[in-house]
């Protein structure tokens, strides 16, 4: 090959020819894409919501009622009907549901992984894995009404005075339904922990048991606590299930008071399920409410998220 | 901790009572001098008869048969595959968590055999400390790594006191004496593995295997180790596994070589082993006319 041959074929230049050119482009727009669509979201959610508020509706050039911010953060009345729209009683209810559901998720969650990720032969590993993962799959209306036909009438031979419509078992439903992402993260998390320490351990005279809770669950840590994170994110967003089981009476309840999941409440997602479904008037006050609901509880699970991030960032071990 | 397990550390604790059955390893004088080999110094701590050990159907091991005096270091070399490591996983039994691994034949520890049927494997790694390839350490503070052995053996004593020496007897102490609290994973290579040896050592184990332990490290790290094995074997007996023959040449007492198809072909003395081996494939072999 003379030197000028080789010269063109060194110098040839790939990367912008046309298809390099076009499949560069179409990757880049599936990206973009989802960018495209959170920051719509997040346009549409604070536009609306800023209609909802007077503080901000005049800046909207919007008329009619609007609602003061702090009665809607402090506020301790949901009643639509008298323009009442204090947030804290949803929240409450968001609040109690992802307490109950982390009560029941995460130390089952975690007891799963670690028996997956330490203890399970690979023929029950076959087995449960794909169970966890039907469980995951289950639309989440189903969990709903699973709630209400099966675990409260359950639950009512052991409480008699529990209400139909209940936070007890939405709390059991939900944290079922997110058992199986507890169990899944942590179990990936376990399944990281390099063997050389499991070898380390055992050589050392652990027990089976030392091993899996002293050293894999510690050097796991950051996984775990992400996993925990996601699936209360989860949680907090929740909606069918809650929506069919926690009834629709918006009470003002104490999370960390066990007698207050006895009762109904109204959970923030369940609220925008109502509020949609309900004959309000679009253009309304209690149709702008939606978004200012819609935007508390994006706010919240943004900082869920990002409390995760930087816990797992914390924790995170290299080896 | 089980009580069964608290049981045996309390049975052990009361030394020499040959009554107890606990974890069924004890002292048998008459048994072991009986078996005394021709070379053996001392009595022998760990004496192997006629081991084979198979992965499904490959044979790993034929027919070992070897005696480990007290109190030295005995090397075991051989070209890769050869079964030296496996040799000295079946001495703690790390072998029975490869389920393929089968083990026959008997291995004895002060006269017990490890593989009767009432030896609980993790009682025996109490007594049979082992340091790995590449440095292990848990990602935990480097005062909690040290101690760890004794945190689940709910051993007695000054914690503090115990990390401490063991720390100095693996020549790590002067490094660290003043970060006991930072991670173990922060230290150098070598360091790490002194950090292991200080957690082998801590419960004070009757005998260290260490699988090439020096294989990861640079020279100047594998030096120190060197010279750290050397004195380990003033109170404890050392098996150590290499590839390297000046290695073993350097530190041990005894030396097994291990040739491929799991053979022992010679167990001596160091010194005749690379000085006369009676073994022509040995020979061979250390001459570098193979493997």
């Amino acid at each position: 090959m003379s030197t000028d041959d080789l010269t063109q074929d060194l110098t040839r230049r790939t990367e912008n020819a046309p298809q390099e050119l076009l499949t560069r482009s179409f990757f880049f727009l599936c990206a973009v894409l989802s960018i495209v669509t959170t920051l719509s979201i997040i346009v549409l959610l604070t536009t609306e919501a800023a209609k909802f508020f007077s503080v901000t509706a005049p800046l909207m050039g919007v008329e009619g009622p609007t609602a003061s911010v702090v009665d809607f953060l402090t506020g301790t009345e949901w009643v639509i009907n008298n323009e009442q729209f204090g947030v804290l009683p949803l929240v409450s209810a968001t609040l109690a549901i992802t307490i109950g559901s982390a009560v029941v998720s995460l130390p089952l969650g975690v007891a799963t992984a670690i028996y997956l990720s330490e203890y399970a032969t690979p023929r029950a590993r076959s087995l449960l894995k794909p169970a966890l993962e039907v469980l995951a799959g289950v639309p989440t209306v189903v969990y709903g009404f699973f709630a209400v036909v099966y675990i409260t009438p359950a639950l009512k031979t052991i409480i008699p005075n529990l209400g139909t419509f209940n936070m007890l078992s939405a709390s059991i439903v939900v944290g079922i339904m997110i058992i199986p992402m507890v169990a899944s993260i942590s179990e990936d998390a376990m399944s990281a922990v390099p063997d050389s320490l499991r070898q380390a351990g055992y050589g050392m005279g652990a027990t089976k048991f030392d091993v899996s809770v002293g050293i894999v669950v510690p050097a796991s840590l950051s996984g775990i606590f992400s996993s925990f994170i996601l699936a209360l994110s989860r949680a907090i967003g929740e909606t069918m299930a809650v929506t069919v089981a926690a009834g629709s009476q918006a009470n003002l309840l104490n999370p960390l008071n066990p007698a207050s999941y006895l009762e109904g409440a109204l959970p923030m997602t369940a609220a925008m399920v109502n509020l949609l479904t309900g004959d309000i008037t679009g253009g309304g006050i209690a149709y702008r409410s939606l978004f200012a609901i819609g935007l508390t509880l994006f706010v919240i699970t943004l900082v869920m998220n990002i409390i995760s991030d930087l816990v797992a960032q914390r924790y995170r071990e290299e080896y | 901790m089980t009580d069964n397990q608290k049981q045996e550390y309390a049975a052990d604790e009361s030394t020499d009572d040959p009554t107890t059955d606990d974890m069924a390893i004890r002292t048998d004088v008459s048994e072991s001098v009986s078996a005394s080999g021709p070379t053996t110094s001392g009595a022998p701590v760990v004496r192997a008869e006629n081991v084979d050990v198979w992965y499904n159907d490959d044979q790993a091991l034929q027919d070992i048969s070897l005696e480990i005096p007290e109190n030295q270091v005995t090397a075991m070399i051989g070209p890769s595959g050869c079964g030296k490591s496996t040799f000295l996983r079946c001495i703690n039994r790390m072998n029975d968590m490869i389920d393929a691994a089968r083990v026959e034949g008997d291995l004895h520890l002060r006269g017990k055999n490890v593989y009767d049927d009432d030896v609980d494997p993790v009682a025996l790694r109490r007594r049979v400390g082992m340091v790995f390839q590449s440095p292990n350490p848990f990602p935990k503070s480097i005062y909690d790594n040290v101690a760890y052995g004794l945190k689940i053996q709910n051993k007695d004593g000054d914690y503090d006191e115990i990390v401490e020496n063991s720390l100095k007897r693996a020549a790590l102490w002067d490094e660290v004496k003043d970060q006991l609290d930072t991670s173990g994973l922060d230290l150098s290579g070598g360091q790490q593995q002194r950090l292991c040896i200080a957690r082998a050592i801590a419960p004070d184990p009757e005998v260290i295997l260490m699988d090439e332990p020096a294989s990861a490290l640079d020279p100047v790290a594998t030096s120190k180790i060197e010279d750290l094995i050397s004195e380990l074997a003033e109170e404890y007996t050392v098996v150590i596994v290499t590839h390297n023959m000046q290695q073993a040449a350097r530190i041990s007492n005894k030396t097994a070589v291990f040739l491929t198809g799991g053979e022992l072909v010679e167990f001596d003395d160091t010194e005749k082993i690379f000085e006369n081996p009676d073994s022509q494939r040995v020979e061979d072999y250390i001459t570098g006319k193979f493997g």
